[in-house]
């Protein structure tokens, strides 16, 4: 049975690239056969944050129009053998995603039995964004806390509930998460923004994870390699238990405290 | 966070930011279930409306509201207290 999961946002730049990478190495590490598809048509970056951007021959939009087919296209991950990656085109064409073409190649994945299909989803509400979620089952939200990401997301879960295959047909709608990003609990300690419970609280969804604001996701991002695989880090960990509550686990929410510091810091700032 | 913030009390943006998007998004998802043409109605209104009062845009309410058999677009003009030259 083939779950497929959008991560989408409304607003850019908020992590949902650096989301769909991590999620789908952390699915892949625990075994799962993973397709992670970029549908950000003419923005091509999935495969720069994944570390595979040479190898990319063909795209997404070349098997939708038979060029090539989904075999040749997939590129698999050099660190874990499940994964899989299908770029995006980097075609100015705003039509070259169809409907009728993301159903062929999702079925096609359905088919060859893979566990879980991510759909990274472009930034906006326009064609790209709405087919990335179209045949979704399920949807992370990628919120930063912050007024402008809140507010899109929000526009998103109406589409989400609206504009869906899910929602059109009945079949009891995509069920969505909330994966908070860029979180940092030393300004929420200091009423400088807004908290996790805020989040929920205004967008009424439950909250899948919670990623404090790293330095090592840039550093992941340069090197190309996901953030959940650097193991040191509190990013990684964070992704790690949302992959865990993804697959149904029960886990508390970690890193929502400031770490503890030293006097001198406390006093004189830092 | 120095010695010198001790000393100064800061506004809660957080509780700020909080209130504001509770209002934006109870207000857009009132809208989300009606009908595409509310806003441009909204708008054709609040021109007519312009011509003979100068109101506020904020103003001009419009509510689509359903109740089991039938539906109510209920306005509501809140006029400026002195009349406008």
């Amino acid at each position: 049975m083939t779950e497929i999961i959008v991560v989408t946002s409304g607003k850019g730049g908020v992590g949902k690239t650096t989301t769909s990478a991590s999620m789908a190495c952390g699915l892949a590490r625990r075994g799962k056969r993973v397709a992670v598809i970029d549908f950000d048509i003419g923005l091509r970056n999935l495969d720069l944050i994944m570390g595979c951007e040479r190898r990319v021959v063909y795209d997404f939009v070349n098997v939708i129009n038979g060029d090539c087919t989904l075999k040749q296209a997939l590129i698999k991950d050099k660190r874990l053998e499940t994964l899989h990656l299908l770029a995006a085109s980097q075609t100015r064409d705003k039509d070259a995603l169809t409907e009728d073409g993301v159903r062929r190649v999702l079925d096609e994945l359905i088919a060859d039995a893979f566990d879980y299909i991510i759909c990274d989803s472009p930034a906006g509400i326009e064609k790209g964004a709405h087919l990335a979620m179209y045949f979704a089952d399920r949807a992370v939200v990628v919120v930063n806390p912050e007024v402008s990401s809140v507010r899109d997301s929000d526009r998103i879960l109406g589409l989400l509930a609206s504009k869906t295959h899910r929602s059109v047909n009945g079949n009891g709608g995509v069920k969505e998460h909330l994966l908070l990003t860029r979180y940092n609990p030393r300004r929420v300690a200091n009423g400088e923004m807004m908290s996790v419970g805020d989040v929920k609280d205004i967008l009424g969804l439950d909250v899948i994870g919670v990623v404090p604001e790293s330095p090592d996701v840039l550093a992941a991002s340069n090197a190309g390699v996901p953030v959940i695989l650097s193991d040191t880090s509190d990013a990684a960990a964070a992704y790690e238990d949302a992959v865990a509550r993804l697959l149904g686990e029960e886990l508390p929410l970690r890193f929502l405290d400031e770490p503890k510091r030293g006097f001198f810091a406390r006093m004189f700032g830092g | 966070m120095g010695l010198l913030s001790l000393f100064r009390s800061k506004p809660n943006s957080a509780s700020i930011a909080k209130e504001r998007l509770r209002i934006i998004v109870a207000q857009e998802r009132g809208g989300r279930g009606g009908p595409d043409y509310l806003p441009l109605l909204r708008r054709e209104l609040l021109q007519v409306i312009h011509k003979y009062v100068n109101v506020d845009p904020e103003a001009v309410q419009i509510n689509l509201e359903r109740d089991a058999g039938h539906e109510v677009l209920e306005l509501s003009v809140a006029l400026p207290q002195k009349p406008a030259v």
